[in-house]
């Protein structure tokens, strides 16, 4: 057949041939279409043989999460077993930022189910910035069975809100051990970071509390025990499906005290009014029966953290109730400084106990007139009368035969001017003052330079000397202990919750002092006459055992020449009142250093409380009325 | 009774092609089966898609009754109705999710580009069948006008994923009708080099997705989620699969969209590599028998409207693997008669009613 044409020029196409062509193109695409199925399938074998183990991987890390299970904080008990901190179990209302679409809202709705204070928005609002919204934060603690009851009726118009037990740290007996026990709070970033040096951040997932100050901070790692570990395996939400494995926490260890939390009390009730501090050791262990800074604050209110309010309360006071007073707080020891300086120059052989001045009521050195409180003078003056009647002179003499660095010596031996390494945190140095310490505390050559004018200050425990409570606490109960040394210590044992397992704190002594027995002897002797017979015998009056003691009154706004009179000193530039003593004096099985601030003579104000503590401790008795027998004490003319 | 029975059955069946069919209700069954697992045996989707399938599957007997002589009466009408109607959206469509695709119509809405799915190749195989005898280079200017003027207006509203696969449907029909070799390489090199100049005018999200697909770590938890995890689940499924309702991934909602656009993600994750071979051979028995048809149509207009419609179904089937499997980008594109949804299944099914009708027809036209 010939091929057909043609009209009008228009070619008139082989339909054959047309159908040729398009059954080449069909299998043309038709092999495209395998080629495309085989570079699929290629894309399968890669997924699912080649890659098929990291991506199975990944599938499981998606499945499964790893849920901390935070452990139960040890306890703190005193020696007693009266509880001063521990946890309960409280309900919270919980947002997860996450889930929410509008928080605002949803809290507005909330708090027509439940009440929501502005403060709870507030911290709610900080604890958004700080955790940047990740998990779930509490915008209520502590729910009524009512609030949820209520909330669980209306669950379902909130999604993303939920309610958690949660454990709480409770301080039971509130402000009492605040300086002691310290408290714990929300980690911070700082906090975090040294987890994270120290190679103990996992041991905190899921833990959002850390120890602060006190106790709690400084037996952290033995408090917070070991976290557990859940599988669980979670959808895409984060929702926990079901449990897959699960590793118990291990709680944290208990911890049992020396301190003696009814002591406490009347040590606390015996400042009345008063700023201060007071640590009482026993002699024979360095455990600390006792540790009071005075005013303190309500730990329970940092838990949760502090309000803005409570903070700046606590913070702008004047009575600084945040200091820690008897570990931080720096005084001048004043005449509770004589007893070692009486021992320093036994042990340096500069003075022996019979050796006698004349005292003519001042010392006047290099055209400077030191004062002696008493005017007139004690006349002829012993080692023994010395320190009964705290005799100026005497120590302003004996200043100067020892020399500054004679004095700085001698009385590190007794931890004075460095830190007793006591159980908490925080510690001051205080000031043991030499020639090399001038040396290094100033910048100008001419303050360098250490003048022998000041060492006659420092004699009577004045002058650069500053000290803190624990270091005196510390020191006096050396002597008590016939010079054997031990590190104080709050903490009696370490308790294992599941072994009941104790590990004891500090069991050995840390030295023995390099003094000779005689030479203690006689110095204890002349302590225990101060409260016989000398500045301490009013307050000690009538007291059913033997004590010794020391006065001392420290100054806090130097006087020039005049006579110090305490009706017409502003309050705040009142003297310090001290006091160091142990007794029984046979056998001494409480020594303790008090600090009263701006009260006055050491004699009137801190030695009351001394006999109070030592009443309460030795024989068990409640004093009644401290503040009447202070009055009537102090009336020979002498300060100290 | 039996030949009153056996002439009702001869009357159902005989525009019924019996292999397409099969593999149809296999996949159908396939889809089900995974539908089971990925909406956690949600009795509503379960039995709503059991609807639509019941619906697709009369509509697919419909049009396979439908002589193909019928339907390219239809074409040109429909075709015109398809663009007026998107002329309508562009001027007073209903914008949802920040694309304009919707047209209210008294009561309801419709999405005139799912019209056009079907409409354009039909429309284009409609023409060149017209003018079959006297084919020149102008005509083939023509239907790609006729392809260009849709695909911009849906372009524009935004839909790249639809204006694609139509772009697509299109150019199987130019490619099947002849469009010189030359032609089609200098469109390609063309392509490449006005790369930069689509770069320019794409929306953020669309680069965002173009982006997410080059390195989807870079925004893990945005646009490239999606992708991520279901090439985990892919990947964790292996050789063999978790196992039906294993699927990890996907029970714990790790799958975004997983009755729908990602429900092959399930598929793979539960029966593995062996599963997505034995699910390619089953789309290739579909698009190998509708080839066959294709080579066998009677007519012009059967043959590109067949081709058209077989290798269109086959680029569903790969652009929503490929993008499960994150090879391609991620578009709005159903596994097809796998995904959950009526208006897939539907059109798919229009189409595979078109096959059958142009296999069972052909005898009666060539008469």
């Amino acid at each position: 057949m010939p091929e057909l044409v043609i009209n009008q020029g228009v070619e008139i196409r082989n339909a054959q041939l047309e159908l040729h062509r398009f059954r080449v193109r069909l299998a043309v695409s038709f092999v495209l279409v395998l080629a495309v199925y085989a570079v699929l399938v290629g894309r399968f074998f890669y997924l699912q043989v080649v890659k098929h183990g990291e991506l199975h991987t990944l599938a499981e890390a998606n499945r499964i999460s790893i849920v901390p299970v935070v452990p139960n904080r040890g306890i703190i008990v005193d020696r007693n077993g009266t509880v001063l901190a521990h946890n309960y179990s409280a309900y919270t209302l919980e947002i997860q930022p996450g889930k929410v679409d509008d928080l605002e809202r949803t809290i507005d709705e909330l708090a027509t189910v439940v009440e929501i204070a502005a403060r709870d928005r507030r911290r709610f609002k900080r604890l958004m910035e700080e955790s940047k919204g990740i998990g779930s934060l509490p915008i209520r603690t502590r729910l009524t069975d009512e609030e949820i009851a209520r909330f669980a009726a209306n669950r379902y118009r909130f999604p993303g809100v939920e309610i958690n037990a949660r454990l709480f740290r409770q301080y039971p007996q509130g402000e009492l051990f605040s300086h002691v026990v310290g408290h714990i709070g929300r980690i911070n970033q700082k906090e975090l970071d040294q987890l994270e040096a120290d190679d103990r951040l996992a041991n905190y997932r899921g833990t959002d509390y850390i120890g602060k100050i006190g106790l709690e901070q400084s037996y952290e790692q033995a408090l917070h025990g070991t976290t557990g570990v859940e599988e669980v395996e979670v959808d895409s939400g984060g929702r926990a499906v079901r449990t897959l494995s699960r590793t118990p926490p291990v709680s944290g260890n208990n911890l049992v005290l020396k301190l003696d939390a009814r002591l406490q009390e009347i040590v606390y009730r015996a400042f009345g009014d008063f700023r201060g501090a007071l640590v009482a050791i026993e002699p024979a262990t360095g455990g600390v029966l006792a540790f009071v800074s005075k005013p303190g604050f309500d730990p329970n209110l940092f838990v949760d953290g502090i309000d803005p309010h409570n903070w700046s309360e606590l913070n702008d006071s004047p009575d600084r109730p945040m200091v820690n007073r008897a570990l931080a707080g720096t005084y001048p020891p004043g005449s509770t400084f004589k007893p070692f300086m009486a021992l320093a120059a036994l042990t340096a052989g500069k003075r022996s106990p019979q050796q006698t001045i004349s005292d003519p009521g001042f010392f006047s050195f290099g055209g400077h007139v030191f004062r002696d409180d008493k005017v007139g003078g004690h006349g002829l003056v012993d080692m023994y009368k010395s320190l009964v009647a705290s005799c100026d002179t005497y120590y302003y003499m004996l200043g100067n035969d020892l020399g500054i660095d004679g004095i700085s010596r001698f009385m590190s031996l007794f931890g004075l001017g460095s830190r007793t390494g006591i159980d908490i945190k925080g510690e001051a140095t205080g000031v043991l003052p030499s020639q090399e310490w001038k040396r290094q505390r100033f910048k100008r050559p001419e303050q360098q330079k250490w003048y022998a004018g000041e060492t006659i200050s420092v004699g009577i425990g004045q002058g650069y000397n500053a000290y803190t409570p624990v270091q005196l606490a510390s020191a006096i109960a050396t002597i008590a202990n016939n010079g054997v040394m031990f590190r104080p210590h709050i903490v009696n044992y370490v308790e294992d919750i599941r072994t009941h397992e104790r590990s004891v704190v500090e069991p050995s002594p840390l030295r023995t002092l390099p003094v000779k027995p005689e030479h203690l002897a006689f110095v204890q002797q002349a302590l225990i006459g101060v409260n016989k017979e000398g500045t301490g015998a009013r307050a000690f009056a009538g007291a059913g055992y033997v004590s010794a003691g020391k006065t001392g009154t420290a100054q806090v706004v130097g006087l020039k020449g005049e006579k110090y009179v305490e009706s017409r000193v502003r309050e705040r530039h009142r003297d310090h009142a001290l006091f160091i003593a142990y007794a029984p004096a046979d056998a001494p099985k409480i020594a303790i250093a008090v600090v009263v601030e701006n009260s006055g003579f050491g004699a009137r104000y801190a030695a009351p409380i001394a006999r109070a503590v030592f009443d309460y401790y030795l024989l068990g008795k409640t004093p009644a009325a401290l503040k009447d027998e202070g009055d009537k004490a102090d009336e020979d003319g002498s300060r100290d | 009774m039996a030949p009153a029975i056996r002439r009702l059955g001869g009357y159902l069946t005989r525009h019924v092609d019996g292999m397409l069919l099969g593999t149809v209700l296999v996949l159908m069954a396939v889809g089900i089966g995974v539908l089971f697992s990925a909406s956690n045996a949600s009795v509503a989707r379960i039995s709503s898609q059991l609807m639509n399938i019941l619906v697709a599957l009369g509509i697919m007997w419909a049009f396979a009754n439908v002589p193909p002589q019928h339907l390219r009466r239809l074409a040109l009408p429909s075709y015109l109705l398809g663009v007026l109607l998107l002329v309508c959206v562009a001027l007073f469509g209903e914008i949802a999710n920040g694309a304009r695709r919707w047209l209210h119509v008294g009561i309801t809405r419709i999405q005139p580009s799912e019209l056009m799915k079907i409409a354009v190749p039909l429309a284009m195989a409609w023409y060149f069948d017209r003018y079959e005898a006297t084919l020149r280079l102008s005509n083939y200017v023509t239907a790609a006008v006729m392809l260009l003027v849709p695909v911009a207006l849906i372009v524009r509203q935004p839909d790249l994923g639809t204006s694609m696969l139509i772009s697509a449907s299109g150019f199987f029909v130019l490619f099947l009708a002849g469009l010189s070799w030359r032609i089609i390489v200098g469109l390609a090199v063309a392509g490449l080099a006005s790369l930069p100049l689509v770069w320019s005018v794409l929306h953020d999200y669309q680069r965002q997705r173009l982006l997410t697909l080059i390195d989807p770590a870079q925004d893990p938890l945005g646009a490239g989620y999606h992708t991520i995890q279901s090439t985990i689940a892919v990947g964790s499924g292996g050789v063999l699969g978790k196992g039906w309702l294993n699927g990890t991934q996907t029970h714990l909602d790790f799958i975004p969209e997983r009755t729908t656009d990602f429900i092959f993600a399930v598929f793979s994750e539960e029966f593995g590599l062996f599963g997505n071979v034995v699910l390619l051979v089953l789309f290739l028995l579909v698009i190998a028998r509708g080839m066959v048809i294709t080579a066998n149509a009677p007519t012009l207009f059967a043959r590109l409207l067949a081709g058209a419609i077989t290798l269109t179904f086959f680029t569903y089937a790969f652009v929503n693997m490929g993008m499960v499997s994150g090879i391609l980008p991620v578009v709005g594109v159903p596994l097809p008669l796998i995904s959950y949804g009526g208006t897939s299944l539907v059109s798919i099914c229009i189409g595979m009613g078109i096959l059958m009708s142009i296999a069972t027809h052909k005898k009666l036209v060539q008469t």
